[in-house]
């Protein structure tokens, strides 16, 4: 079955992951649609993470399809290696490249695996890196950075790229307090620009103010989908209902 | 010597047990027990040239006088500056090794007679027979590592086969095989690229476990990343894993390179006039054994110590580029 492009950008349909003999994800459909904003959120171990890793195929998927952009992943490269061009992804530990400058790392997909032109990837990744409001590191390296600004850098880095759609897995858990809000800033600068996006967040006043639905997931499944408004109004699963009860009690 | 701080040291003072009358005293009482076991003979005769060696209250006196300068000198050193001490601890113990060669009686004439073929002919065939296999051991073991990480079945069979079976046998063995055993098959090698085939191989398999620790040494969050912005698996390797392994697996490659510029002696066995060759062979006809040796000794140790300072500025250069 095709899915409908002109409305989904990602299509996932009775998609199951197993880790051995482990369940990770159970027959979960999700439609996400161009330009759409969607947080998972949900217990750890819920699977969040898998489901948006097997999305760019980090994590190969035993069960089920997933469309990206019309494209269905399978194991072979060439498909997959079109899919991660279209979806760029940001990490809980950041994972910028050590022994490369700020500029470097985000010049290093354009031209290391796109062949495009030095001088003009440098120029579109200061521009980048101005948009995340970090141009004056760009000669820095990462260790020299808060964990506030590597992540800035590392999304600014997923963008240069120019995905289709972008993946936040939990990128605000490794920061310190003071520095998650500058990250969520430049997420909701992102999410203005149109961009489409499904983070896995515990951020709710993000969801809040940006999502345009909320995904509960609990034992590889999804429990609860519902505009931010009708999620943070009640009725909700009584799952779903205890998880925000204890996230939000502090 | 290198001038490096120790690492995570305490700040914590510890007290200087040397002024401890008791375990000065100990550790005299030892020394003066040991020294009057193995005889205080010399120190007697060196002193008191007429006096009676076998006297046992003057062996008595002259341990007690070895033990108190013994302890004197180990409180005397804990009582210097920080640096200073290693510099003294270091010029002492070098100066018992120049002490010991001197006992041999060197005849100094066939040492520069002879010396200079043994620097030219014998230190260049080391340097060189070292020098080449050193770089194809390297291209061998980050080919093998990389099959042994690869899921290619095939390639980590061949990789697994060949490093168990080259870390298995001894070097020695590896030369007669190759020497030896190859003109079974037709191949006639000649000694030098059969010692440089053997030590390759040899070596090869040792990095091989060095490079692939190297890499398995990168968190697996850089391979997600580089995955991610669709990396193909050949240019995660060169671009992203390589460059940040290459300062982890400095100081064991530098290891290796020693074990190798002395696993080169090795070849000796086989017919090649290296370092260790002519050092045997030199000195042999007129009995001057021991002038050779030592100079081949020597060579080695200057060798390896200039080894040792190369290794640790390129450590200290990537360092730098990692915490600047």
């Amino acid at each position: 079955m095709q899915p409908d492009q002109t409305a989904s950008i990602i299509s996932l349909q009775n998609v199951s992951k197993f880790f051995g003999n482990f369940q990770a994800l159970t027959d979960v459909n999700l439609e996400i649609k161009r330009g759409e904003k969607v947080v998972i959120c949900g217990p750890s171990g819920s699977g969040k993470s898998t489901l948006i890793r097997c999305i760019n195929r980090l994590e190969a998927h035993n069960g089920g399809d997933i469309f990206v952009d019309g494209v269905r992943l399978h194991e072979r490269m060439k498909e997959i290696q079109a899919v991660r061009t279209q979806v760029g992804m940001v990490f809980q530990q950041f994972n910028l490249f050590p022994h490369l400058t700020v500029i470097e790392n985000l010049m290093a997909a354009p031209v290391w695996v796109h062949g495009k032109d030095k001088a003009k990837s440098r120029e579109k990744a200061m521009g980048l890196l101005d948009r995340v409001k970090i141009a004056d590191q760009a000669e820095k390296y990462p260790i020299q950075l808060s964990g506030g600004q590597q992540q800035r850098v590392a999304i600014a880095r997923a963008l240069c790229v120019e995905p289709q759609v972008m993946l936040f897995d939990e990128p605000t858990s490794a920061l310190d307090p003071e520095m998650v809000s500058e990250v969520l800033e430049t997420m909701m600068d992102l999410a203005r620009s149109g961009m489409t996006m499904i983070c896995v967040t515990h951020e709710m006043g993000f969801a809040r103010a940006v999502a345009d639905r909320v995904i509960f997931m609990d034992k590889g499944q999804i429990v609860d989908a519902d505009s931010p408004e009708a999620f943070f109004a009640g009725n909700r699963n009584p799952r779903a209902q205890a998880f925000l009860d204890e996230i939000l009690s502090h | 010597m290198r001038r490096e701080q120790p690492m995570y040291a305490d700040t914590v003072q510890s007290e200087n047990v040397l002024k401890k009358p008791l375990v000065f005293g100990g550790i005299a009482l030892v020394c003066a027990i040991v020294a009057f076991l193995l005889g205080s003979a010399a120190l007697i005769s060196t002193l008191l040239p007429t006096a009676d060696v076998a006297s046992i209250p003057l062996q008595l006196s002259a341990s007690a006088l070895i033990g108190v300068a013994f302890a004197a000198n180990l409180l005397g050193i804990s009582l210097l500056p920080n640096g200073v001490q290693r510099l003294v601890v270091y010029g002492q113990f070098l100066f018992l090794l120049i002490a010991f060669v001197l006992v041999f009686d060197l005849d100094m004439a066939f040492i520069a007679e002879k010396g200079p073929t043994l620097l030219i002919e014998g230190l260049t065939t080391t340097l060189y027979i070292s020098a080449i296999s050193i770089s194809i051991a390297i291209v061998i073991a980050l080919s093998a590592a990389i099959a042994k990480l690869s899921s290619n079945e095939f390639a980590r069979g061949i990789a697994t086969f060949y490093t168990s079976l080259f870390r298995g046998l001894p070097l020695l063995m590896q030369l007669y095989l190759v020497y030896l055993g190859l003109p079974q098959l037709g191949f006639f090698p000649e000694a030098i690229p059969a010692g440089i085939a053997a030590l390759s191989l040899c070596y090869g398999a040792y990095m091989t476990e060095v490079f692939r620790a190297g890499i398995l040494s990168i968190s697996r969050g850089q391979w997600e990343a580089s995955r991610a912005l669709g990396f193909g698996s050949g240019q995660v390797m060169r671009r992203i894993i390589l460059p940040q392994a290459l300062p982890v697996v400095i100081p064991p490659t530098g290891n290796m390179f020693i074990g190798m510029l002395k696993g080169s002696s090795l070849v000796s066995v086989i017919g090649v006039t290296d370092l260790m060759f002519l050092a045997r062979n030199l000195g042999s006809s007129t009995f001057n054994h021991m002038e050779m040796l030592l100079t081949a000794a020597f060579i080695y140790w200057a060798l390896i110590m200039t080894l040792e300072l190369i290794q640790s500025r390129l450590e200290r250069h990537f360092n730098k580029s990692k915490t600047r």
